[in-house]
């Protein structure tokens, strides 16, 4: 019997008021996936990038082709890195609540994604992050107090005040200036890449972006020329399963998994589970010997989950269950790693619990110092001069004439022959300001 | 000096480019082994090698990006993009992104881009080989945009674009690219070899961006234009035997305000005139800017000549293309104003 054409509408795992069903989400088991040796041709381990690589197992042992064999040391750094990025998030929301800083992203429950996969790279390799890989930024060494001053835009902040908070960049940390438009860094990572091998050098790139950006023309773009030029690039796709209030279905995750794109394209596609730090590590740097050594690049989806909301400017209780996360068959990376250095005999809770309240002390410490710098509310005061500068190498003549004019006007505000605030510098507070992007405001 | 069309010059600019600064690629679609679709390339990639002329994917939006990821990498990319055209699908890496990135990380990451794009109609190309999208650039902060209208400028303003260290949108004004053109479809095409123009320094040098020319000198009223439009706008004054002093502006962004505004002083009368558009096109900026700073030295309302603000349509060409007769219709509003 003709059945009349119909509409298909991918459905969320759960809304609210429903119990989580996360069965879509295809996993195997700890150990089970084999590891190609790194020149295999992309054509011949398509599996890869349908099964998911994991090296940690519910019990916490590290088993599998896949185990990177880190030394202790290196898993207590990872271990820090991933608690200093979760409780620096933590206290910059409360931040945010608080009205001293206008806008924040937490990267709750993603840790492992950014952490591991920066201590698998070189630090001459070059990082095109996302807005949620704040990991990058603190596993590359990055001082918290310089962090901070970007988000608070004071006198301090790397971007002179011209980026919304988490845009951060820095040129000697070879991390790329990230933009807020979505998946524009992937096919600049790409560029970056083959002017490393127009060069001849063994430096490579890689970049982030989500599941949801993974529907931008920019997605295609990178793919379509790693591929051509075979450029020593890792794009990364982090597949948290959200979008803003949109399930990754709707980024066309349905019917095949976003590492699947990587062989349509005729390169190497990965699937891992991004909460297994191990597996993180193990993929990239598989992916990073590959790309070093002619091999080309590789498309690694990391299957993790996005346990906070997007941003500080939406209500996740508007879209989705309360807690979903909790049923997330993953788990929680911190949790996971943490579990592991026990089982190994390198960790404890009494451990865990030290290491905790030193890393509060630093971010706290870090803020004290910040906040000298000029918050949001009290000065010091970037100059609004700076607006003008750095447009071009060299200011054009019509900007000067904007600045003066913006000088005139500043003056003429003073001198209470022009309306307007008394000071421009005394600005609306953080949380009655306007919103910085959809949805309600918890 | 030798003879050379625009073509040749352009090739001359990217040539020695290659040759002195081994940062320098060139990317774009059938640029390589083809040497272009209009031959700016031709020969280059023999010369200097696939790693250094890369033929790409016909995807602009991947052109751009991949140039800006080549920029901030230390080299320093001149991307074709085949027909202006086409150039929408890089736009968002081109105003989001290449505009931006020096002044988004506060000095410091910059990607020097030079994006070559022929433009204008005249040659049968129908409505998507015909645009003059300079003015949708000139809107966007953080590029400058560039238009040569003979081939010693062309070549001059192509290697100081290379040579800047922001990026540049080089329009290439198609129709004159084998030759002046004064907007008479019936003559007989003219070459470069019989211009001025046409005779071009063979080694290195720069015309300044920024910098507009003084094609004509002349008193009575001045004609502020730049591309095609030159030439059509010079045989248009010379029909109605005006002394017009004719502005090639050839530099947009930044725009050259000092003679624009020297010589509307003079003259208190002035014709602006572009092949693009007229509503909100370039022109419009030109009529403001005039406004403001010598209005009381005018004469007459200023004069706006365009195209009209429909697409380029391939069977009206010639009843679309601003030419003699609307700059003539202009220049005489301009002189009598009723």
């Amino acid at each position: 019997m003709n059945e009349p054409s119909r509409l298909h509408l991918p459905r969320a795992p759960a809304r609210p008021g429903e119990v989580p069903d996360f069965s879509y989400v295809e996993l195997s088991p700890a150990g089970a996936v084999p590891r190609p040796d790194i020149n295999a041709r992309a054509r011949d381990i398509g599996a890869l990038s349908i099964d998911l690589v994991r090296v940690l197992d519910d019990a916490g042992e590290a088993v599998g082709p896949w185990h990177p064999h880190l030394d202790a040391a290196e898993l207590q750094v990872g271990l820090r890195h991933m608690l200093l990025t979760r409780i620096f998030d933590d206290r910059m929301q409360r931040n945010q609540r608080g009205g001293k800083i206008s806008f924040y992203i937490r990267s709750l429950g993603e840790e492992a994604v950014s952490v591991a996969q920066c201590m698998a790279l070189r630090p001459g390799d070059m990082l095109f992050p996302g807005y949620r890989n704040q990991g990058l930024q603190i596993a590359r060494g990055m001082a918290l107090v310089d962090l901070m001053c970007q988000l608070l835009s004071n006198t301090r902040d790397m971007c002179k005040g011209r980026q919304l908070p988490v845009m951060y960049h820095s040129k000697t940390g070879n991390l790329f200036s990230i933009s807020g438009n979505l998946a524009t860094q992937f096919p600049q990572a790409v560029g970056w890449a083959m002017a490393a091998a127009i060069k001849g050098e063994d430096h490579l790139a890689a970049s982030w972006i989500g599941e949801g950006s993974s529907a931008e023309a920019d997605f295609h773009h990178a793919l379509l020329f790693a591929s051509v030029y075979q450029a020593p690039a890792i794009l990364n796709v982090v597949n948290n399963q959200w979008a803003i209030s949109t399930f990754q279905g709707y980024a066309g995750g349905e019917q095949r998994s976003f590492a699947a794109r990587g062989p349509g394209y005729g390169i190497a596609g990965i699937r891992v589970d991004g909460n297994d730090f191990l597996a993180v590590y193990a993929v990239t740097q598989w992916a990073a010997e590959r790309a070093r050594t002619g091999a080309g690049p590789t498309l690694i989806e990391l299957v993790t989950y996005r346990a906070a909301a997007h941003s500080t400017s939406d209500d996740p209780a508007r879209y989705r269950a309360k807690d979903d996360h909790l049923h997330w068959p993953l788990g929680d990376p911190i949790e996971r790693l943490k579990l592991h250095l026990i089982r190994l005999g390198e960790w404890s809770e009494a451990r865990h619990q030290a290491l905790t309240a030193e890393l509060e002390g630093l971010v706290a410490a870090a803020w004290k110092e910040a906040v000298t710098f000029g918050t949001m509310s009290d000065g010091p005061r970037l100059d609004a001069d700076l607006m003008f500068e750095d447009l071009f190498k060299e200011m054009p003549e019509h900007l000067r004439k904007q600045r003066e004019l913006m000088r005139a006007e500043r003056d003429a505000v003073a001198a209470g022959a022009a309306p307007g605030a008394e000071s421009r510098g005394a600005q609306t507070p953080a949380s009655q300001g306007p919103r910085l992007s959809p949805g309600p405001r918890s | 000096m030798a003879n050379m069309n625009m073509i040749q010059a352009l090739n001359s600019a990217m040539d020695i480019m290659l040759g002195r600064d081994p940062s320098v690629v060139l990317m774009g679609e059938d640029i390589g082994y083809f040497g272009g679709v209009f031959r700016a390339t031709e020969g280059l990639q023999r010369k200097y090698g696939e790693h250094r002329v890369l033929d790409t994917p016909i995807a602009e939006g991947g052109i751009v990006a991949t140039a800006i990821g080549m920029g901030i990498n230390g080299l320093r990319p001149v991307a074709e993009i085949q027909f202006a055209d086409y150039i929408y699908p890089g736009f968002d890496q081109i105003c989001s992104e290449l505009a931006r990135i020096r002044y988004r990380s506060a000095g410091d990451f910059f990607a020097p881009v030079t994006l070559r794009t022929p433009c204008g109609g005249g040659i049968r190309g129908g409505q998507t080989h015909s645009q003059s999208p300079e003015g949708i650039f000139t809107h966007v902060s953080g590029i400058k945009v560039v238009m040569p209208s003979n081939p010693y400028d062309a070549k001059g303003l192509l290697i100081a674009s290379i040579e800047d260290d922001d990026p540049v949108v080089f329009f290439e004004p198609k129709r004159l690219y084998n030759g002046p053109f004064d907007g008479d479809p019936g003559k007989p095409a003219v070459p470069w070899s019989t211009h001025p123009k046409g005779q071009v320094d063979e080694g290195h040098y720069t015309v300044p961006l920024g910098k507009a020319d003084i094609v004509r000198p002349g008193a009575e009223v001045t004609v502020i234009t730049y591309g095609t439009m030159v030439f059509v706008a010079a045989a248009a004054a010379a029909a109605l035997e005006l002394d017009a002093e004719i502005i090639d502006l050839r530099s947009l962004v930044p725009l050259d305000v000092d003679t624009i505004c020297s010589s509307v002083r003079k003259t208190g009368r002035c014709v602006v005139a572009h092949e693009a558009t007229r509503f909100s096109g370039f022109g419009a900026e030109i009529l403001s800017i005039i406004q403001e700073e010598c209005f009381w030295e005018l004469e007459a309302p200023i004069q706006r000549v365009a195209g009209w603000d429909t697409p380029y349509p391939h069977a009206f060409e010639w009843e679309y293309f601003p030419g003699q007769a609307r700059v003539a219709m202009a220049l005489k509003a301009v002189m009598e104003p009723s």
